[in-house]
């Protein structure tokens, strides 16, 4: 019985060690200025706690083998432990935990104790049951005032944000239900709801924040290549949760200059 | 206050419902919450079933249940966790075991209010109840954490009208009824602990459930002042957690307990999600310790028996599991990383969540050193130890991924979480039950469970909720977010469906094994060998008295304690345990 514990023990470390070292499944690639920064922070966190992980299921593994009953022959140590040691692996998590921890935070801190710095290119998300939207806020740098009463979600676009078209500032918002960033230009979010909690989540570009019902809440990141890079809905949010996905499409800046006029013009 | 002059506080009763419905024994109540948590078990379990068949294959059409639509599945998600949460969690290894050992353990007639106690496990009954009422009017689909505003404004969704109400009002009534229960915990081990039996000399299982009820205490009416303040938002017209201004228009299906969809504004404004989220988590997080530390201290106490070895640290246990509830209620911010919460607080909830990891991390260490120079009797109650301590590890070690804000950017909210909780504090604690359930068996009913059965039911369950629970971590990295009813939608997680479907066939399989667990369960309580009055060689006070105990517990003893509770292969004693009653001898000198 001990060695089919040991057995298992070992087989079930190894399986599970093994599809993390071989990045069978792995966080997709990334796309964004802090992406290889959190990639990293990601890396260590894993090769520590993998150490951990691998060393204390081999301990158990070989302990219950190793220390199985096999009748009188058996010496039981009569002990009730040692302080010395206990205190040796109190400091030592101790120093791992809150060192991981720390060396983690200044990730953490660019990314959200920062305010986006002159020049970043603005745009605003806005989650409903069940799509996100998209608005820019066109060549006065102003978002136009929404109203809730003027909300049609089922007409789309300008409506299904509730943009209040006589305002002035709303003349020239771009409303869209995709995401046009301009590559290695940082962006100036803001997140807003209208319904419930959502969650914008863009994987490649290590993305995540929910959009709250009523905040207005800022975030900043910089995409850095140019591609297509899928938006999903992170926080349950009604029964078309699932389907709650969107597009971002990351452009060269002379591309998203054409793009933001041709918007423009349709709307004239 | 230890006392032995404690006059029982009520004669054995005679009639049929005074003995077995509506009873002031704790043994009976034990076992109440223990049979109500078997069936809370099943049902959130074939929940779980369904959700799996659902998840990869969307369209089925089913037997009864026929084709699964996407609010059923968030129906289904919903009552899954809030039954597996409260109704097994909570009730199994505290109020089950709890009721039933926690009294004998420390040599007391008793709990300390036998009413109280009758009336606690009534009206967990009652919530359960009520919380099964909201299938039949279409449950609601918030999940088992309620997010406002969804869980607040019935247009937000299917569900959210009638079946909403019930689910807050059962989850309240809960509340109530392990608030009565944390009361009596305390108060039996503060002032009914037989002569001798000192704090420090407690088995760790009473420890374990002494702490757990200082939690539920403090914890419980957090969350059962948040469901009352929820309920008035939805029906008295009060903003706690519903801000101005919202438009519900995204509905596409009519729930057969119909509801409007609203085009205009709701008449809400001023209040905060983020409320609900803090009460909620505020709860939530302790919750996590309320459901995994009945099942370390009833590790401890195996791993030290079936190694014939003291406990490796007591005080060290002790001490660690105080820092673990105390800890427990300052880290609930770190569910709320992504939330819109001050991104600066997020520090301190950080900090403090990974010190959350050092007595965790200690008490990992004494395990292993209890094992270590033992001699290891491999019965059936140990080997769910054994999984008990391999689990806590495999679903502690991801839990210094999410504790990092930066990491919990791409991990939040995706199966890398779901993968993470159900080890810890799901399926360890599960196996924290049923190590409990192998190894008080025998003094419950008198007879052994079946060890050959018993073994297979180990090794399928093991295997299995690896099989189910590791990869899940693999989906999370690569984006699989959670609490989507089917992954057709979004390219990057049709790619994922495969694995899925693994997880789906190994999620078949472990429930099924749970059958083999119920048969032997059945089977023993009718046919299962005779089992002698300490059948493992246990030094607890339990294991002193008759098998079943007779209604005081100690058939008018009161018995005396002069020995810890861990004191096996002690040099020079006749054999190799020493009970905790065993007078001291120049041997076995009192300690």
């Amino acid at each position: 019985m001990g060695l089919a514990l040991l057995l298992v023990i070992w087989l079930i470390t190894f399986f599970s060690t093994y599809f993390f070292v071989a990045k069978t499944w792995w966080l997709p690639a990334g796309a964004s200025a802090a992406a290889p920064w959190i990639d990293h922070q990601f890396a260590l966190t894993y090769i520590l706690m993998g150490i951990v992980f691998v060393a204390a299921q081999g301990a158990l593994g070989l302990f219950v083998w190793q220390y199985r009953d096999r009748g009188t022959a058996t010496k039981v140590q009569y002990s009730h432990g040692n302080t010395k040691l206990e205190a040796l692996w109190t400091v030592l998590t101790a120093v791992l935990f809150v060192g991981l921890n720390l060396m983690g935070s200044h990730v953490w801190a660019s990314e959200r104790f920062e305010p986006p710095k002159a020049g970043a290119v603005q745009a605003e998300a806005t989650g409903l049951q069940f799509a996100w939207y998209f608005r820019y806020p066109g060549p006065d740098g102003k978002y136009g005032r929404t109203k809730p009463e003027l909300v049609d979600a089922s007409a789309g676009g300008e409506a299904a944000v509730g943009l209040d078209t006589s305002d002035s500032a709303a003349k020239d918002d771009i409303v869209s239900g995709v995401m046009y960033l301009p590559v290695n230009r940082e962006l100036d979010l803001t997140l807003r709801s209208q319904d419930v909690i959502h969650s914008l989540f863009i994987p490649n570009m290590r993305f995540k924040q929910d959009a709250v019902p009523g905040l207005l809440i800022h975030m900043h990141f910089t995409p850095t290549q140019i591609g297509d890079y899928e938006i999903a809905c992170a926080e349950l949010c009604g029964l078309g949760h699932y389907k709650m996905h969107g597009m971002l499409k990351v452009v060269s800046q002379e591309d998203f200059d054409k793009w933001i006029a041709s918007k423009e013009t349709e709307k004239q | 206050m230890a006392s032995t002059e404690i006059v029982h506080a009520h004669a054995a009763p005679q009639g049929f419902i005074r003995k077995y419905i509506f009873s002031l024994d704790h043994k009976v109540i034990g076992l109440q919450y223990y049979f109500l948590a078997l069936i809370a078990v099943f049902v959130g379990m074939a929940l779980s079933l369904l959700m799996r068949i659902h998840m990869v294959w969307p369209t089925a059409n089913l037997p009864i249940f026929g084709h699964i639509q996407p609010e059923t599945y968030l129906m289904f998600l919903t009552m899954h966790g809030t039954i597996m949460v409260f109704f097994v969690l909570t009730t199994a290894p505290q109020s089950g075991f709890g009721n039933y050992f926690l009294p004998i353990q420390i040599g007391a007639p008793d709990m300390a209010f036998p009413t109280l106690n009758m009336l606690s496990f009534w009206t967990t009954f009652v919530a359960f109840v009520v919380l099964l009422a909201a299938f039949f009017v279409g449950a609601p689909i918030h999940g088992w954490t309620g997010y406002a505003p969804l869980s607040a404004v019935p247009s937000a969704g299917p569900g959210e009208g009638l079946g909403a109400d019930l689910w807050i009002t059962s989850i309240a009534i809960f509340c109530a009824a392990s608030l009565m229960g944390a009361l009596n915990f305390i108060t039996t081990v503060l002032d009914l602990r037989a002569k001798g039996m000192s704090m420090m000399r407690m088995p760790l299982t009473c420890w374990a459930w002494f702490i757990t009820a200082i939690l539920g205490l403090l914890a419980f009416g957090v969350l059962l002042a948040a469901g009352i303040l929820l309920l008035m938002d939805r029906n008295l017209g009060t903003s706690f957690f519903v801000p101005g201004g919202l438009v519900f228009t995204g509905q596409t299906a009519v729930p057969p307990g119909g509801f409007s969809p609203s085009t205009t504004p709701i008449k809400h404004s001023g209040g905060s999600p983020l409320l609900w989220q803090h009460l909620f988590w505020f709860f939530g997080h302790p919750e996590v310790y309320i459901a995994i530390l009945p099942g370390m201290g009833v590790a401890s106490q195996l791993l030290s028996t079936f190694s014939r070895k003291p406990i490796f640290g007591y005080k060290a246990m002790v001490y660690a599991m105080l820092a673990i509830g105390l800890l427990g209620f300052v880290v609930w911010g770190h569910h709320m990383f992504m939330s819109g919460m001050s991104p600066y607080s997020a520090f301190a909830f950080s900090i403090m969540t990974m010190a959350i990891g050092v007595p965790s991390a200690i008490k990992t260490f004494n395990w292993l050193g209890t094992i270590q120079h033992g001699r290891v009797r491999f019965t059936a109650p140990m080997l769910f130890a054994i999984g008990f301590v391999s689990l806590f590890v495999s679903g502690g070690l991801s839990g210094p991924f999410l504790a990092q804000p930066v990491l919990d950017i791409p991990l939040h909210d995706t199966a890398f979480v779901v993968g993470h909780f159900h080890l810890i504090m799901g399926v360890a604690a599960i196996f924290g039950i049923f190590a409990g359930t192998y190894y008080w068996f025998p003094k419950m009913f008198g007879r052994m469970m079946n060890e050959k059965l018993a073994r297979v039911h180990f090794f399928f369950t093991l295997v299995g909720t690896y099989a189910i629970f590791m990869p899940m971590h693999y989906l999370g990295m690569a984006g699989q977010t959670r609490r989507y009813s089917q992954f057709t939608e979004v390219g990057f997680l049709t790619r994922l469906i495969p694995l899925n479907k693994f997880l789906t066939y190994a999620a078949i399989v472990t429930i099924s094994a749970q059958l083999i667990f119920l048969f032997n369960f059945f089977w023993s309580m009718a046919k299962g060998k005779k089992a002698a009055d300490n059948p493992w060689e246990a030094t607890t006070l339990e294991w002193t008295t008759a098998t079943p105990p007779p209604h005081d517990n100690f058939g008018g003893r009161t018995p005396v304690v002069n020995h810890g509770p861990y004191e096996y292969s002690v040099p020079g004693a006749s054999r190799d345990y020493v009970m905790q009653t065993d007078p001291a001898t120049a041997a076995t000198p009192a300690h």
